[in-house]
């Protein structure tokens, strides 16, 4: 799963050391400040944000562009 | 005031069943000396032993001679995993499983794995079933020695395809294990399977009382340091109260098992149908047609399970949940992980012979409450 190649994200959200659901909350306020098209990496070290940010994604009609290492998720706002 | 209380957590274990109560009762007087004795006590205890094996088997058609009882249904998974590995340890050490078992399952293959085996895990689509081209490919690798499929999942209810799954064990000479914890006593038994486990608790029985079958012919050897109980196939003396406790229970709960699925199934429908309608951003998951009658699973995005669960128990409701915040290990349920769904927020309802319409309808009246306001409190209505 992990891709050190990956390029640089618009914006970093630092969500070490929390546990679920405040990852996902955290990347549901943030996204709407970028623009569309705009990729933002969610640090998150909880294992339930492996599942539940592409689930959230799934949701809500944005795009899940794959784990990083970090352990990070990088998100795309689509609309 | 506080609330009447609903208990909707049957796939854990389901209220005592009114005729375990009474052969628990009778068998405590009957049933305290150990069968393999020689005198008249130990003959009567033997009887009720013969008596129960027979009628546990008869529900689940199989021979008396087939059926052990264990000490749980985490025992008979157990033993049903590596005593199913030893016996055919001459034709490989692959065991092939599904990575929606329970945890029993998945325990003993990492034992299994860790002293050398190796295991392969079968993924499930989005509805919780099994991909059956990669099961079909797995079995048929060389050097399987067993392969493992839950009868429908504990978790989300969705019915697992065990007789295609049989085939294809069959058509490479694999033994299939079936865990039917949450389909014996409730739904009938599928075909095809080699050894078959369950657990009594499931079912109304008393707590500590598990099956493992194993059909005539199967390679299957004890795991376990040799002991000549329940024809070397399990240690120690059986709990012979519970063990008769279950098998009454369980062929009263087989009898009437079609009844209750009839009235179960339409009340699973009715959670999720109005789940998904009347809670914001909700997923119900798991199969909405080939499911198990009694057992609903859904996730409310932005909640904590836990301060759910909580909050569902200062109301009087009784139900389980996968997410993390509930795992003693704090990682999400494996299931809800392989199916790729919603993990936080997670609750399971799951539903028994007790179960009125009126306690559905009070649930499904307090739940979209109780989700508001914890969301309220979380701050993160309307994301």
């Amino acid at each position: 799963m992990t891709a050190p190649e990956t390029p640089a994200p618009d914006a970093v959200l630092d969500c070490l050391g929390q546990r679920c659901p405040l990852p996902v909350i955290a990347l549901a306020r943030r996204l709407p400040s970028l623009p569309v098209g705009g990729v933002i990496r969610v640090l998150a070290d909880d294992p339930a944000a492996a599942v539940d940010i592409p689930a959230w994604c799934r949701m809500r009609g944005q795009e899940f562009l794959g784990a990083t290492a970090g352990p990070g998720y990088d998100v795309r706002r689509s609309r | 005031m506080i609330p009447s209380s609903v208990y909707l957590d049957a796939a854990t274990a389901a209220p005592l069943h009114p005729v375990a109560r009474q052969a628990l009762l009778a068998a405590l007087d009957d049933g305290w000396a150990d069968p393999d004795r020689l005198y008249s006590a130990a003959r009567r205890a033997r009887q009720l032993l013969d008596a129960a094996r027979e009628a546990a088997a008869e529900p689940l058609g199989v021979r008396p001679d087939e059926l052990s009882f264990t000490a749980s249904g985490t025992t008979a998974a157990h033993s049903a995993v590596l005593g199913g590995l030893v016996g055919r340890r001459r034709f490989g050490t692959g065991l092939v499983h599904s990575a929606i078992e329970h945890s029993a399952v998945l325990h003993a293959a990492q034992r299994h794995v860790a002293g050398g085996g190796t295991a392969t895990e079968v993924p499930v689509d989005r509805l919780g079933r099994l991909d059956l081209d990669a099961w079909a490919a797995a079995v048929a690798a060389p050097g399987v020695a067993l392969a493992a499929l839950i009868a429908a999942s504990h978790e989300v209810g969705t019915v697992q395809p065990v007789p295609a799954a049989a085939a294809a064990c069959a058509a490479g000479g694999v033994p299939l294990y079936v865990d039917a914890a949450q389909s014996v006593g409730r739904v009938p038994v599928p075909e095809g399977w080699s050894v078959l486990t369950a657990s009594a608790r499931k079912w109304g029985g008393p707590p500590g009382v598990g099956l493992l079958v194993v059909r005539k012919g199967t390679r299957w050897e004890s795991p376990w340091p040799a002991d000549e109980h329940e024809s070397g196939r399990t240690p120690g003396t059986v709990n012979l109260p519970a063990v008769v406790a279950a098998a009454a229970s369980l062929r009263a709960a087989a009898a009437d098992a079609a009844a209750q699925a009839a009235r179960l199934a339409p009340l699973v429908d009715r959670i999720r149908s109005r789940v998904a309608a009347q809670v914001p951003d909700v997923e119900v998951v798991g199969d909405p047609d080939d499911r198990l009658p009694h057992l609903v699973t859904f996730s409310c995005l932005y909640v904590d399970g836990e301060a759910l669960l909580h909050a569902l128990d200062r109301r009087g409701f009784a139900v389980s949940s996968g997410s993390s915040c509930t795992s003693s290990t704090l990682r999400p349920s494996h299931v809800l992980e392989a199916m790729g769904v919603l993990s936080h927020g997670n609750v399971r309802v799951s539903l028994h012979s007790g179960t009125t319409d009126a306690d559905v309808e009070r649930f499904l009246a307090e739940l979209p409450g109780i989700v508001a306001d914890l969301r309220a409190e979380a701050g993160v209505v309307g994301l």
